[in-house]
């Protein structure tokens, strides 16, 4: 049996992720939400979801023992961040008057509003609404093995008022236009991580986990 | 813009069923929410909004089911609300699956409920529900205000200062619905939704009236919402929702189709 480890750190709820994966996970494989690092340490595949603020998840994860165990999975095996197990990942965000965060990738997250100002984009006039909520297109910036049967610019679930500025834009796997122009998901080695939800994707969403339930992290 | 305009069919659920009826007159069974949710899911529906209109307050725990129960099996966002009047409340529907609660009376006789759910919960995660009524004679300026237990109880406060108070409390979404136009047919309040849509900082989702796809469209491209709500359209199979999406497509609104 094969273990797909999707790690709960009291941020947001797991069950859609959860159940989603089961929905698209083989007979052979297991899902299951955990904050052992014991069983993320165990695990084939690691979903790291998140949800709320910056601050708040960094204190969970501190205080659970978990910044480690999710980083040596993230080093090691195929690793999905989802939202803000994506935003976490990057050095530091300037949610919460600034959070340092986990530092697996240079860069920081930066708050939509800010970026309107600075590019002089009027939000009201435009009618841009923060949080960036709804389906929007992801403009798949490189070839990987988890945009198989997910068609160029297809819309997925976002939900979310910060996005990620890797400084590293090699690490860019997709993009999507709000406003600006912003990273919606990133990929390097064994991790991949969504700015979107795709386990409120629909068909596209399930073939992006599905894809994932597959992958054995290699980039190719 | 390519992020898309949503369009959320709303199902009424009482004791764990689907039921339709036109203002709570003539309430027949629509089915299991399961299988219609699955319908809707396939035929493109944004988002799914669940209204709990179970009249008894025991049987709260059935709605829960209802969610576990369509968040098993369908993977586009959910909204739930009906009777949510605490954080236990809200945390109970996240945790059976819901994405978004939808607050309602609860926000207009206790706002500081809509602070401390999405401190709790985010932002993102909770919806206030205004229903608002004209109450401008003709010929005045428009003026609209907030009424509570389905249209029938005036509180005096203005509708657009309320949403804007709600944004600032923490609302991620205005759910707003004209209580004139509920039920009617003939169209959303489209200077209601526009005045409300420009006011406040966070998305508004249009609903009360629609009658057919082009009143959809308005909603969108007059009224200025980010979403439309529908549900008698929808539910007496007089459209499909993927025809609502080709109408707005055909109006040059961007969807997901």
């Amino acid at each position: 049996m094969s273990l797909i480890a999707v790690v709960d750190y009291g941020m947001g709820n797991l069950r859609s992720v959860s159940k989603a994966l089961e929905h698209v996970a083989s007979s052979d494989q297991k899902v299951i939400v955990t904050s052992d690092p014991a069983d993320i340490a165990a695990a084939d595949h690691v979903v790291f979801p998140g949800q709320g603020a910056a601050r708040d998840c960094m204190l969970e994860l501190k205080q659970r023992g978990l910044i480690e165990p999710v980083l040596k999975a993230a080093r090691e095996k195929p690793f999905f961040g989802i939202c803000m197990g994506m935003q976490v990942l990057l050095a530091h965000s300037k949610e919460n008057d600034g959070v340092d965060c986990m530092g697996l990738y240079d860069g920081e997250v930066r708050f939509f509003g800010t970026a309107f100002a600075e590019n002089k984009i009027d939000a009201k006039k435009e009618l841009l609404k923060i949080p960036h909520m709804g389906w929007n297109r992801v403009h798949q910036a490189q070839a990987h093995p988890l945009w198989n049967g997910v068609e160029q610019d297809s819309r997925f679930y976002f939900v979310h008022s910060y996005y990620v500025s890797p400084e590293d834009k090699s690490i860019t796997a997709g993009e999507t236009e709000f406003g600006i122009n912003f990273v919606s998901a990133i990929a390097r080695d064994n991790v991949f991580a969504t700015q979107f939800h795709p386990e409120k994707s629909a068909a596209d969403g399930l073939q992006l986990l599905e894809n994932f339930t597959k992958w054995n992290g290699s980039p190719n | 813009m390519p992020l898309a305009k949503r369009i959320i069919p709303c199902l009424d659920v009482r004791d764990g069923r689907v039921v339709k009826g036109v203002k709570f007159i003539d309430i027949r069974d629509a089915g299991d929410p399961v299988e219609v949710a699955r319908r809707y899911d396939q035929e493109g529906a944004d988002e799914i909004t669940f209204l709990d209109i179970t009249a008894s307050s025991d049987d709260r725990e059935t709605i829960v089911h209802v969610v576990e129960r369509v968040a098993n099996e369908v993977f586009i966002p959910l909204t739930v609300g009906g009777g949510i009047r605490c954080v236990e409340d809200v945390q109970r529907m996240l945790n059976a699956g819901a994405d978004k609660v939808a607050i309602n009376t609860a926000a207009v006789f206790n706002p500081e409920f809509v602070k401390e759910a999405s401190d709790r919960v985010g932002s993102q995660c909770i919806v206030v529900a205004i229903d608002a009524k004209k109450v401008s004679a003709e010929g005045e300026p428009n003026r609209w205000e907030i009424f509570t237990h389905g249209g029938r109880k005036e509180t005096g406060l203005d509708a657009i200062e309320w949403a804007k108070k709600m944004a600032d409390f923490g609302a991620g979404e205005i759910l707003l619905t004209s209580m004139d136009r509920d039920g009617t047919k003939i169209g959303f309040d489209l200077e209601l939704t526009r005045a409300i849509a420009e006011a406040v900082p966070v998305p508004v989702i249009a609903s009360g009236g629609v009658g057919n796809l082009d009143h959809l469209a308005e909603g969108i491209l007059e009224g200025k919402a980010d979403a439309v709500l529908a549900a008698s359209i929808f539910h007496f199979a007089e459209y499909t929702v993927g025809e609502a999406k080709q109408k707005m497509a055909d109006r040059g609104i961007e969807v997901r189709l």
